[in-house]
């Protein structure tokens, strides 16, 4: 195949992509991306590096960018480009989760020091930046991605150079790296709570699945759809529109036609606002009875460009929302709001990037150690009391174990939690009978 | 699949997809007619013309904002004052945009094809410093929201009305411009042979930088319109670049009455499609019926009948 060969490190299998706005112009930068990474290989191998003093050799036996007093950490999101939207917040809240880490003392006597790098929404320059990242500036730890398609991209690499990435994307499972944390959820946790929820509490009998087509939307209504199956009740349609699709209004009459009691939409990107705006405009009133829409692709920060009063009224299964009413969220979106702008909103994904650097740290400390290795064997069973969702637990399987949420979208752009787990969901990426 | 319902709710249901259908044609004309000028008119590949559209949005957005904080009472008309405004600023950067780095390139038009994209990429780019990288939302007076209910089942969506009307009355805009008035006769002569428009006393220059502001210009009112009904983010242009080549090729590129035609070709296809079969197939359909008439008919639906 053409993408083989013009992009080495990624298998034409796994150009996934979880939010993707516009494709047709990868092909166009792909060439020339080509050309600069085989221009880059040479000098890469030859940098030299710094090898830490002799008193970092107890905690770092592999040559990791650790010193007396510091410790080195990779950031790799995109921004610039389409995805430069999403991760902007992924970005914001590992820089204040390091900071606040700083602030306590650093880990293990050592102040974080960061690498920020551009992935620039272009999945080779993704795998290009880990490289630099893993082999010229020998990072203990990169906190990073968003889309499945750049998490792809990086997978070879921090499996062939040993490095450990921690993913803060919900995303569609079918994956677990020893080289990665995942601490999104994955398609189950968030897919099997909601249905639950939306059958016993609004009698849901009929269900219309709708969403982008590609993988993730499309991975998690085959989900959902075993899921309904399972419980004995119907899904009366499924249907998906190419990204970037801006009018739905063929989906929405067939929608009006079939009546469900349950929208499960799992629209991204601009196609959402497109998608809320219409079904507003054609009369279906998501704050009456019926149709229940519920959606587990909208966060606070997607609701920013669909406008609260187009959405109002729609249920969103996620892990976390920026009401979450307990002590450990009062002072994250306290601290976050300093740090960034008092505007600012938090979506799911941008809480669990938050919890990257913090789960690093704890596993670092159990470990007594940077060594990737040692801190691999520490992740599993690993707590953190202090997350602004409230306890999480990393699993052996290296997805977190978190309780999901169902919030109610209001008129000013935030949700309200109606409902959560009384227990932790367990992460299952590969869940049996659903596949 | 339609033994489960009742008579009454197929119609209603034929009705109301009906009626998407001309919405989607409204859509189509509206993102089309300013390329059929600058394209079609002027042979200029203006890879830059979704970036105008939003600019017509984000300029939309600026004024709701400036209303809602400063004349609250007055929120109720913003809207025809932004499209005036987005219309304005679209028709200089239009102009501007002539004048600076279009006018060198009418010879070389797969130059201004490359042009134009860089010009689309600082536009997204300069959109994304100055109103962030995420999407913005646009909050519309109340009486644009909502549907007006025919039938217990059919709904009519208001703002797919506006969007009919605004349409109807550029379409009609356009064409007196073009066919009836002095100006659109000497566009009309340059299309036709540029070297005997200026022969006899043309300024062609002149009229380049007209038109092409006057496409731009009508993409800033298309851009302003769809904030009723898609998003307004710096990448938002490209959802629209696509699908408006699309119908500007298919059409016949010099005509305008063949944009209408296309248009109308397609939205029809794409929504009948689009209830008998999934979205992405519906698509795919459509596409390979417009690459199927293509090969047979290179020069689009429309052709302008000239001596060469």
């Amino acid at each position: 195949m053409l993408l083989n060969k013009s992009v080495p490190n990624i298998p034409a299998g796994n150009l996934i992509h979880k939010t993707l706005k516009f494709v047709p112009r990868e092909g166009l930068r792909r060439l020339s991306r080509k050309v600069v990474a085989r221009a880059l290989a040479v000098p890469m191998l030859a940098t030299t590096l710094a090898i830490a003093p002799t008193g970092a050799a107890e905690v770092n036996s592999t040559g990791l960018a650790v010193t007396d007093d510091t410790v080195t950490v990779g950031i790799l999101h995109s921004v610039t480009g389409t995805m430069a939207i999403s991760e902007t917040g992924s970005v914001q809240a590992e820089k204040l989760a390091i900071e606040q880490i700083n602030a306590m003392g650093g880990v293990l006597g050592r102040k974080i020091k960061y690498i920020q790098e551009d992935g620039a929404s272009d999945w080779p320059t993704f795998a290009e930046k880990s490289k630099k990242l893993l082999v010229n500036d020998k990072v203990a730890a990169v906190f990073g991605c968003w889309t499945s398609a750049s998490r792809k991209a990086v997978l070879p690499i921090f499996e062939q150079y040993n490095g450990m990435l921690y993913y803060p994307t919900f995303y569609e499972g079918l994956e677990q790296s020893p080289n990665v944390i995942y601490t999104g959820q994955e398609a189950t946790q968030q897919i099997l709570a909601g249905i639950d929820w939306v059958v016993k509490e609004k009698g849901a009998k009929k269900f219309f699945l709708l969403g982008s087509d590609y993988i993730w939307p499309r991975t998690s209504n085959k989900i959902a759809r075993k899921h309904i199956e399972k419980l004995g009740l119907k899904v009366v349609g499924e249907e998906y529109y190419p990204l970037g699709h801006t009018q739905f209004n063929s989906v929405i009459n067939k929608i009006k036609l079939k009546k469900p009691d349950v929208i499960y939409a799992i629209v991204v990107g601009g196609s959402n606002v497109a998608f809320y705006k219409q079904l507003k405009a054609a009369g279906i009133d998501l704050t009456k009875e019926k149709p229940v829409l519920l959606t587990i692709s909208v966060t606070e920060d997607e609701i920013l460009g669909i406008g609260g009063e187009n959405i109002v009224g729609a249920y969103a299964a996620m892990k976390y929302f920026q009401s979450l009413d307990n002590p450990n969220n009062e002072a994250f979106v306290k601290a976050f709001k300093e740090k960034w702008g008092k505007d600012i909103v938090i979506g799911d994904v941008t809480q669990a990037a938050y919890l990257g650097p913090w789960l690093w740290k704890a596993a670092v400390e159990k470990a007594g150690s940077f060594d990737i290795d040692k801190v691999r064997a520490a992740s599993p069973g690993i707590e953190l009391k202090t997350a602004p969702e409230g306890y999480v637990r990393i699993h052996e399987n290296h997805h977190l174990w978190s309780k999901t949420r169902i919030g109610l979208a209001q008129m000013d752009g935030q949700y309200k939690v109606v409902h959560e787990t009384e227990e932790l969901m367990e992460p299952d990426p590969f869940p049996k009978g659903y596949q | 699949m339609f033994a489960d319902y009742t008579a009454a709710e197929l119609t209603s249901i034929f009705a109301m997809q009906g009626f998407a259908g001309l919405i989607l044609f409204s859509i189509l004309v509206l993102m089309a007619l300013g390329l059929a000028i600058i394209f079609g008119q002027m042979g200029v590949i203006n890879m830059a013309h979704g970036e105008f559209m939003i600019l017509g949005a984000y300029i939309t957005y600026l004024t709701s904002n400036l209303f809602s904080e400063h004349a609250a009472a007055l929120f109720d008309g913003y809207f025809f004052i932004a499209m005036a405004l987005a219309f304005v600023a679209t028709f200089a950067l239009g102009a501007l945009v002539e004048w600076a780095l279009i006018r060198h390139l009418y010879r070389r038009p797969l130059d201004t094809l490359l042009a134009t994209w860089g010009l689309s990429l600082i536009l997204q780019q300069t959109y994304r410093s100055v109103f962030g990288a995420r999407e913005v939302g646009v909050t519309l007076p109340d009486w644009l929201m909502g549907s007006y209910p025919l039938t217990e089942m059919i709904e009519i969506p208001i703002n797919g009305i506006f969007v009919m009307v605004l349409t109807l009355l550029i379409t009609l805009g356009v064409y007196l411009v073009m066919f009836r008035s002095r100006w659109g006769k000497q566009v009309r002569a340059v299309v036709q042979n540029r070297e005997m428009a200026g022969a006899v006393g043309i300024n062609t220059e002149k009229v380049d930088r007209m038109t092409f502001a006057l496409g731009c210009g009508i993409a800033g009112i298309a851009g302003s319109a769809f904030t009723m009904i898609g998003s307004t983010g710096p990448t938002s242009g490209q959802l629209y670049i696509v699908d408006t080549f699309l119908v500007v090729v298919f059409g016949g590129a010099q005509s305008l009455l063949g944009t209408v035609a296309s248009a109308f070709t397609i939205s029809q296809a794409q929504s009948t499609m689009e209830f008998f079969l999934s979205g992405s197939m519906a698509k795919v359909l459509t596409l390979l019926v417009v690459v199927g008439i293509l090969m047979l008919r290179p020069q689009g639906l429309f052709a302008l009948k000239i001596r060469r």
